[in-house]
């Protein structure tokens, strides 16, 4: 493949922190302080799109999909290499759930093609469902693999990768154009050169709005989503047995208790 | 750029201030004497219902399926090499309840190369019907003919509700099919019930690493797909005077896309899996170093158990990834868990709170792994493990 490949990575831009905390006494997330960042996940997606770049040759696109902010995240993937940014970004796609999403993602994609290889994080640290990226690659058409832990070679138009199961390890080959998502054991995520940053200021940011698409407005956005919250709230406190304090022999001692108790042992 | 779907009403809106409060994700901000809702809206509700003059409305355009078709629960019975995983016995008692509920029926769905004694099974399992596919090329799971011979199944039966294992395949499987059909997937559930008015199911479950929970709906389309976690449901009991119907479907392979070809497989060596162990033993950054581990695993191995870590060791390479407990990691339910050194962060808890009996080891009488423990000892691990590790061995020799 002497022209390289295409390759697109999708990104989410997400709070900083999983520890998000919620505020008892206001009932919402406490953000200050909290930093909007690429999602976690995202960054071995990105890494792994480089990676096939420099072995291979071609391009790598990222896309994301998000409110005007999100071309922060998008900035820093330049910096760190990629060739090309596009925001997904319209009232229209607010409140999308998984299915709406995927679908925008699959237009936005199909607009930004050729593509060979779509790469996804597993998941989002926020809403944590790993669902887009198998959607996606069904509103697309190709075939999807998720949890790739390696990629061993990609010829011929096939590319042959390795995932993580529950409970092993799988070989497969399959034929491109495929969607992929990464485990996080995958690669280890470069950091920006300061001259990747600097060059990453003036950086163009093209942005995809639902006119651009031709989307079809009922599958946008909430209207598009089969799924609603319905409610959000603190899950219930727990509450905890004896706790005990003594000597490390009164300790062994008290724990051995309570598992011939409870017929542990 | 077309305008956000929510509206807040001037005329009803008394500028009280009560839906910025409400926000969970803090986009309602006062501007001047009314609140205005900013571009990272989420248009979760939680402000609507909170008004208490009825300003906000999410305009929604009307679904028009005709949903009244839609009848009975389908689970979705995972096997691997032949034999069910545990999560569909879990799915099918789940099921059975919601079905009942209903006053619908329960369904099963097996897919494999020899499928008999599995579908056996389910069906004393409290499923009323058993559809099965069986061909020698389905022996293995893959994505593309499994999710179509569910697809034909779905149009065919028309279940209300589908029911998804959230384990490896399942997560893999649900989101293709559900797109498949258009209609919505709620992930990793934690709660399913029936909300007795709508007849709809409420799909709960966490997000932002167990810091919240949601409950969701999948209000104008069928079916109702969710996937589950494994080891959060209660399996369904053997009842071998109630035995479903077992219905042979047939298999063309010939028709079935099939374009990921499986060219190896390798079982991971471990021999004590946590998720299946009954008891775990995990260890956390309180052991200071990834040598610690070995204290652990003495304990476990004392008192026959699988070595498991917190997120923050595996985070720093002190464990494997398939040693993890907790939301990014695997959901244990076993009769013991031990959390040695492990402050007990809301994802870790998540993973392991339903355990039966909780015990902890920590230095810090305030560890947050202390509220969810039956009992807690405040103590120098690496002091109190040894000294309980030669009890249990001395027990085990004398019994």
């Amino acid at each position: 493949m002497s022209e390289g490949l295409n390759v697109i990575v999708c990104i989410k831009q997400v709070p900083e922190t999983t520890e998000v905390e919620f505020d008892e006494e206001t009932g919402r997330l406490k953000r200050e302080g909290v930093d909007a960042v690429i999602n976690p996940f995202d960054e071995y997606a990105v890494e792994e799109g480089l990676q096939i770049k420099e072995k291979y040759g071609g391009t790598v696109k990222v896309l994301s999909m998000g409110p005007p902010q999100a071309e922060s995240a998008l900035r820093e993937t330049i910096a760190l290499g990629c060739d090309e940014a596009y925001l997904a970004t319209d009232r229209a796609f607010a409140g999308a759930d998984t299915w709406a999403t995927s679908y925008t993602l699959g237009l936005c994609v199909e607009k930004i093609a050729p593509y060979d290889i779509v790469i996804c994080g597993l998941k989002t640290t926020d809403g944590d469902t790993g669902q887009v990226g198998p959607e996606l690659a069904q509103h697309l058409g190709v075939p999807h693999v998720c949890y790739v832990n390696k990629i061993l070679g990609i010829a011929d138009g096939k590319i042959r990768l390795t995932r993580l199961l529950d409970d092993g390890v799988e070989t497969l080959e399959a034929p491109l154009p495929i969607v992929i998502s990464v485990s996080k054991d995958i690669n280890q995520p470069r950091l920006a050169t300061l001259r990747g940053r600097m060059g990453a200021r003036k950086a163009e940011i093209k942005q995809i709005t639902s006119k651009d698409v031709d989307a079809d407005p009922a599958r946008l956005g909430l209207d598009g989503s089969p799924t609603r919250v319905v409610k959000i709230f603190t899950p219930t406190p727990l509450e905890g047995g004896d706790v005990v304090e003594g000597t490390p022999e009164e300790l062994a001692e008290r724990i051995f208790q309570k598992l011939q108790e409870c017929k542990v042992i | 750029m077309s305008e956000l779907p929510i509206s807040i009403d001037k005329d009803l809106c008394t500028g009280c201030g009560i839906c910025v409060g409400a926000c969970p994700f803090g986009s309602i901000e006062m501007v001047g004497d009314y609140p205005e809702i900013k571009d990272d809206c989420r248009l979760c509700n939680a402000c609507v219902e909170a008004c208490p003059e009825g300003a906000i409305t999410i305009k929604e355009t009307e679904g028009e399926a005709d949903l009244s078709e839609y009848r009975g629960v389908m689970v979705y019975a995972e096997q691997r090499k032949g034999v069910v995983h545990p999560v569909a016995y879990e799915l099918l008692g789940k099921g059975r309840e919601l079905a009942d509920q209903l006053g619908e029926p329960l369904f099963a769905v097996l897919i494999g190369s020899d499928v008999k004694a599995g579908a056996e099974e389910l069906a004393v399992r409290s499923a009323d019907k058993v559809y099965t596919y069986e061909d020698p090329a389905l022996e293995d799971f893959r994505d593309d003919p499994y999710s179509a011979l569910m697809a034909d199944l779905v149009r065919e039966v028309k279940p209300s509700l589908f029911l998804i294992g959230a384990t490896s395949i399942g997560r893999s499987l649900g989101p293709k099919l559900a797109a498949v059909l258009a209609t919505g997937l709620t992930a990793d559930c934690t709660g399913l019930e029936i909300d007795p008015e709508t007849r709809l199911l409420l799909q709960t479950r966490p997000a932002y690493g167990g810091n919240i929970m949601a409950t969701i709906i999948c209000p104008n389309s069928r079916p109702q797909m969710a996937t589950v976690r494994y080891k959060m449901m209660k399996e369904a009991d053997v009842d071998q005077d109630r035995k479903g119907e077992i219905v042979k479907k047939p298999v063309d392979m010939e028709a079935l896309p099939d374009r990921v070809k499986i060219i190896d497989y390798q079982p991971s060596p471990e021999q004590v899996n946590i998720v299946d162990a009954e008891i775990v033993v995990s260890g956390g950054k309180g052991l200071g170093e990834p040598s610690g581990f070995a204290v652990i695993e003495e304990l476990a191995q004392a008192l026959g158990g699988a070595v498991g870590a917190s997120r923050p060791t595996v985070d720093e390479g002190w464990k494997e990834y398939r040693h993890q407990v907790g939301l990014s990691g695997r959901t244990v339910r076993p009769k013991l868990y031990m959390a040695c050194g492990i402050s007990g962060a809301v994802q870790h808890l998540a993973g392991m709170k339903t355990s039966d009996v909780i015990i902890a080891i920590n230095k810090d009488r305030e560890a947050p792994i202390f509220s969810v423990s039956t009992l807690g000892a405040v103590g120098d691990l690496y002091e109190v493990i040894p000294i309980l590790a030669e009890k249990v061995r001395k027990h085990k020799g004398d019994a």
